[in-house]
């Protein structure tokens, strides 16, 4: 039997976690609450004239085809930049542990990128892969011979967006991941090795299950990075061009409401921002999570 | 007993100075939020900190509130919790919003509000017309306004036996085409397309934007752009995209301004606003020209402005419209007109500001100034070149951006992109209508 402590008086409970609770109140439910009101109204920025549309805001933004788009084009940049992102930190992370020399500051140099700003990242890569001015698209195109146009060439772009976001994000699931490498106790390793397990073997058989609440939990934080986060490297690079390749719903929503002004179906597409990342992480917990082994 | 009355009393005079000299002597305070950066910011501090000098009643507060769309999204929000400033720089896009926000106090009834009997006429007509109301009222005031011209590279021009810039759009495509047998990467590049190539194109050809007198005329009206010349113009840049003789580098100016200074493009057409940049970083003879016309356009019209205007806020006290107003007057004013011109490169708004720096020699000092000048002059401004006022104007050109750039990457014909752009556009249209019945 597990032993449960119990507090006497049932008021203290609720006091200590009263200040959070007020805290979510205020700042997540009522914007939110707040939200959903302005996505079915049509109104003047400056205030006063407000109509209640109910759900047309809603029909025109799912009857536009360039909508649709948009929402193909964010589900496809956030798995190829949480993709490239995991794969690429796994990898560095699986090779930082075995460094022999200079470990610590092997990795601390790793590290480095997250403390850069996205929308700096994005300015280092244009800079990089410009064009007109970039190193890299110089490079590219003149020893290459590639036709490197992000300007023109929508693929080119989102290659570059995808690049400028995996490459911030890849230090963050470089230090979970070398985390999760030094929990796995070396007994085990050392047994597989002598049961005659090869590096693969052992790889799939131990460390990978072990490593899987890491890699489950860093999931779920790269595809809301890739949702919500990449704002600044496409607001520094391709501002949602070229022909609008590169608008994401987030890109929009900013787009339509901060710039255009728009405030309905701004509040409208954050809505349904909202209700596709909750869709997305529900369907992670129950169908990935059942594969992730948590006790050791 | 007497030090110490005396005491008291010297006390009690301090009082009645602190708690009476503010209300006595502190003049009002009026809030401008602004958009300037760099050289620009420091001509307008110093527009500032004149006016704060050459009177004792008003001080204006300046304060860059970043970009011209983060300082209109701070204004919503000062104004819906009422603490808004006095003055807005707005772009020229947001106009029709500003017009109908209910949150403005047009220039044009502050003035005679305030007292002031302005004769508009002495205004540059092109620049002031962007801002008034159909019946010719002035809602807000110019501030900082330019127009597109044709920058060219007069080194690579020479290298391909090339005299003077080209004058019609025919004479480009001759031009490109010996630049880039030349070697020269690309012909022609362009900045913010659909400013110059279409909304420009179309009024210096005298071809509606859109209808309603280009929406001054009532929210119904519906994009107009998809006309023959507009398609065949765009027809012909794509073609050009094929050869070299036109290339598209970004929406914005720094894609096309980096070709043109890395003489990777002869030709740049783009805002007045560059010849400060292209001073700095060129490092080859150019110059500026006219932007080109259509060789059966004898007589082209007055091309279109861009930038901002400064637009008076609602819920103030009337003596700080007073101030307002002499504020405004200052502006005006022949010396300050001068100087923010000469500091800027940005248009002066009244003729006689011109007409001085004309007489004293300023432009033949200064030829590239008068570039831009001379073509906004020039005609007689028609119901097609006076300005644009359609609403969502910001989605709209993103809309343009985006229909061109699909053409250039020939993924569509520029009938089809036109076409597109103005069927999306409409549906823009219908929906600030709905939202402003």
């Amino acid at each position: 039997m597990i032993k449960r402590a119990h507090f006497k008086a049932p008021l203290l409970p609720y006091l200590l976690i009263f200040p959070q609770i007020l805290v979510t109140l205020t700042f997540f439910y009522w914007p939110a609450v707040h939200g959903i009101a302005q996505s079915m109204m049509i109104s003047n920025p400056f205030g006063g004239r407000d109509q209640w549309v109910w759900f047309d805001n809603f029909k025109d933004l799912f009857t536009d085809p360039l909508y649709l788009k948009s929402v193909g084009i964010t589900l496809g940049f956030s798995a190829a930049t949480a993709l490239t992102a995991l794969l690429l930190g796994l990898f560095i992370a699986s090779q930082a542990n075995r460094a022999l020399r200079a470990k610590a500051a092997i990795r601390t140099l790793l590290i480095w990128p997250y403390a850069v700003a996205p929308a700096i990242s994005g300015i280092l890569w244009l800079f990089l892969l410009h064009p007109n001015y970039g190193v890299v698209a110089f490079f590219l195109k003149r020893t290459l011979g590639i036709d490197w146009n992000p300007i023109l060439n929508g693929t080119d772009a989102l290659v570059l967006i995808i690049v400028a976001s995996a490459w911030k994000q890849i230090s963050y699931n470089f230090v979970f991941f070398l985390a999760g490498f030094q929990a796995i106790p070396h007994s085990l390793i050392e047994a597989a090795a002598m049961d005659g397990a090869g590096p693969t073997r052992r790889f799939w058989a131990i460390i990978f299950p072990l490593l899987s609440p890491t890699l489950f939990f860093l999931m779920v934080m790269n595809i809301i990075y890739a949702f919500f986060d990449t704002f600044g490297v496409i607001h520094t690079i391709t501002q949602g061009g070229p022909g609008g390749m590169t608008t994401t719903l987030v890109y929009k929503v900013y787009k339509d409401g901060f710039v255009g002004l728009n405030l309905g179906s701004s509040a409208a597409q954050s809505v349904v921002l909202m209700a596709l990342i909750i869709l997305i992480t529900v369907l992670q917990f129950k169908y990935v999570e059942r594969k992730v082994q948590y006790a050791g | 007993m007497r030090k110490r009355n005396f005491g008291i009393w010297m006390a009690a005079a301090a009082l009645v100075l602190v708690v009476c000299a503010p209300a006595l002597a502190q003049p009002t305070t009026l809030q401008w939020w602004h958009s300037m950066k760099g050289a620009n910011a420091d001509a307008l501090n110093e527009i500032v900190t004149n006016f704060n000098a050459s009177q004792k009643d008003y001080v204006v507060e300046a304060t860059y509130k970043g970009n011209y769309d983060e300082a209109v999204n701070a204004a919503i929000a000062a104004f819906r919790a009422k603490k808004q400033p006095h003055i807005l720089q707005c772009f020229e896009v947001g106009t029709l919003t500003m017009m109908l926000s209910g949150a403005i106090y047009p220039v044009h009834q502050l003035m005679a509000d305030a007292g002031y009997t302005v004769d508009w006429s002495k205004y540059l007509q092109p620049v002031l017309g962007y801002y008034v109301s159909d019946e010719g009222k002035l809602l807000s005031m110019p501030f900082n306004s330019s127009t597109p011209v044709m920058y060219y590279n007069k080194d690579l021009l020479a290298k391909a036996g090339l005299n003077g810039p080209p004058r019609t759009w025919d004479e480009v495509g001759e031009y490109t085409a010996k630049l880039v047998a030349q070697g020269v990467e690309a012909g022609l590049v362009v900045g913010w397309q659909s400013w110059t190539m279409v909304e420009n194109y179309g009024a210096m050809h005298d071809l509606p934007f859109a209808t309603r007198a280009n929406g001054y005329e009532g929210l119904d009206c519906e994009l107009a752009f998809n006309n023959p010349q507009v398609v065949s113009h765009i027809a012909r840049l794509q073609s050009w995209t094929g050869d070299g003789r036109f290339a598209y580098s970004g929406q914005k100016f720094q894609g096309p301004q980096a070709a043109f200074v890395g003489q990777h493009a002869a030709l740049y057409i783009d805002s007045v606003s560059r010849i400060g940049a292209l001073k700095k970083t060129a490092q080859f003879a150019w110059d500026a020209a006219p932007m080109p016309v259509e060789a059966n356009m004898a007589q082209p019209l007055n091309s279109i402005i861009g930038g901002a205007s400064l637009w008076v806020m609602q819920g103030h006290a009337e003596k700080d419209y007073k101030g307002v107003a002499a504020f405004m007057a200052f502006l005006a004013q022949t010396e300050n007109q001068e100087a923010w011109h000469q500091k800027t490169g940005y248009f002066p708004i009244t003729v006689e500001a011109y007409e001085n720096l004309k007489k004293a020699g300023y432009y033949t000092q200064n030829p590239l100034d008068e570039v831009g000048i001379k073509q906004l002059m020039r005609g007689k401004t028609t119901k097609n070149s006076r300005g644009i006022r359609v609403g969502y104007f910001i989605q709209i050109r993103d809309i343009i951006n985006e229909e061109l750039e699909n053409v250039w990457a020939g993924k569509k014909t520029a009938q089809q992109g036109i076409e597109d752009a103005v069927k999306r556009g409409n549906e823009q249209l219908r929906a600030f209508e709905k939202a402003n019945k």
